[in-house]
């Protein structure tokens, strides 16, 4: 029986998308069953984040409507086998499917896949209750920032009113340099400040634009954002995982001064 | 507060963090700073008809509490410190 995990933020632009992406990528590296399911009707993106945006002929809509089977909605990846889209249709919008739909569509893939990921949109409303309709865990993005961290506490509220007791914490875009110098919360600060546990913390990283220009996610390779991702997926299977040394990521150098100075 | 704060200027992450903190209690409490100025207003009206009160030494805020179900959860409390500066004395 899989798991049902919800991607979520409140705030728009934090990254969601991106950990959906990645998340997914991860865990099929790890060889598990995945399915992302873009729930964002009418603004999705999940589909060229993945690199799979010329393959939709089926979208979340149709298969709600009954026009088409599951099994012929789903888009498999170009690198991995057992990775599946579900791509959100782009000319609905969000009352084009009930939270009692994707309760039944989530229910339905957990027969058969490890991992159903739920990209939501942002915001509160019918796209929101959509996406979290049948989650068994929620994973909340949020960015080291005033704005992005009151809608997290906001959603998280909202997911206790709507029994979702696994809630687990990405801090998005962190940039080490600016923590230190105290111009930028810390995830522990975050932490702090929400009442949530922390599952990963991801640094700003140009790689991940690169990824999203190429549509290949990037989780598991050696930036440290790939890193980061894969540790967040192997926490999300139970593995325990220390938390990277975002501090590591030095210059050329800085790295030759490091040489010099005593520890 | 240690020797070395006294020179430093308070970073803006820590600005951030109170900034938040502030803010997050009364979304917790739904309640806006609108509806607290009112609670404000009507408590100074009330008061003032027996005390003199130092209006500008009121301090009202929405804070967190522990519940008396002790089960580790918090309720949100009102917190009002209002100095008096004279009581009125009928007649």
């Amino acid at each position: 029986m899989g798991e049902v995990i919800v991607v979520t933020s409140g705030k728009g632009g934090v990254g969601k998308t991106t950990t959906t992406a990645n998340i997914g990528t991860g865990l099929a590296k790890l060889n598990k069953k995945v399915v992302l399911i873009d729930t964002d009707i009418g603004l999705r993106n999940l589909d060229v984040v993945m690199g799979l945006e010329n393959r939709i002929v089926y979208n979340l809509v149709d298969v709600v409507e009954g026009n088409c089977k599951i099994k012929q909605a789903l888009i498999k990846d170009k690198r991995y086998e057992n990775l599946f889209l579900l791509p959100a249709a782009q000319t609905k919008d969000k009352t084009s499917v009930t939270p009692d739909q994707m309760k039944k569509l989530a229910e339905e893939l957990k027969e058969e896949y490890d991992y159903i990921i739920m990209d939501c949109p942002a915001g509160i409303e019918q796209g929101f209750k959509n996406a979290i309709a049948g989650a068994d865990r929620a994973l909340i993005v949020t960015t080291p920032e005033v704005s992005a961290v009151r809608d997290a506490d906001r959603i998280i509220g909202l997911l206790d009113a709507n029994e979702i007791k696994t809630k687990h914490l990405i801090v998005n875009r962190l940039r080490p340099d600016m923590v230190s110098r105290g111009d930028m919360m810390s995830a522990d600060d975050v932490i702090d400040i929400l009442a949530v546990d922390l599952i990963g913390v991801v640094p700003d990283d140009e790689n991940i634009v690169v990824a999203t220009n190429n549509g290949e996610p990037l989780a598991g390779d050696k930036s440290l954002a790939g890193q980061a991702y894969m540790n967040i997926c192997r926490r999300i299977t139970g593995e325990q995982v220390t938390f990277l040394d975002l501090d590591d990521k030095k210059g050329f150098f800085s790295a030759i001064a490091g040489l010099f100075k005593k520890k | 507060m240690k020797l070395s704060d006294i020179f430093k200027k308070k970073s803006s992450s820590d600005v951030a963090k109170d900034r938040l903190k502030l803010v997050l209690v009364s979304d917790r409490a739904s309640c806006s700073p609108e509806i607290m100025a009112k609670i404000k207003n009507d408590i100074i009206e009330v008061l003032s008809k027996y005390v003199e009160i130092d209006q500008g030494g009121i301090d009202i805020n929405i804070t967190q509490m522990d519940a008396e179900t002790s089960d580790g959860k918090t309720v949100p409390a009102l917190y009002a410190n209002i100095p008096i500066k004279n009581i009125k004395h009928e007649g």
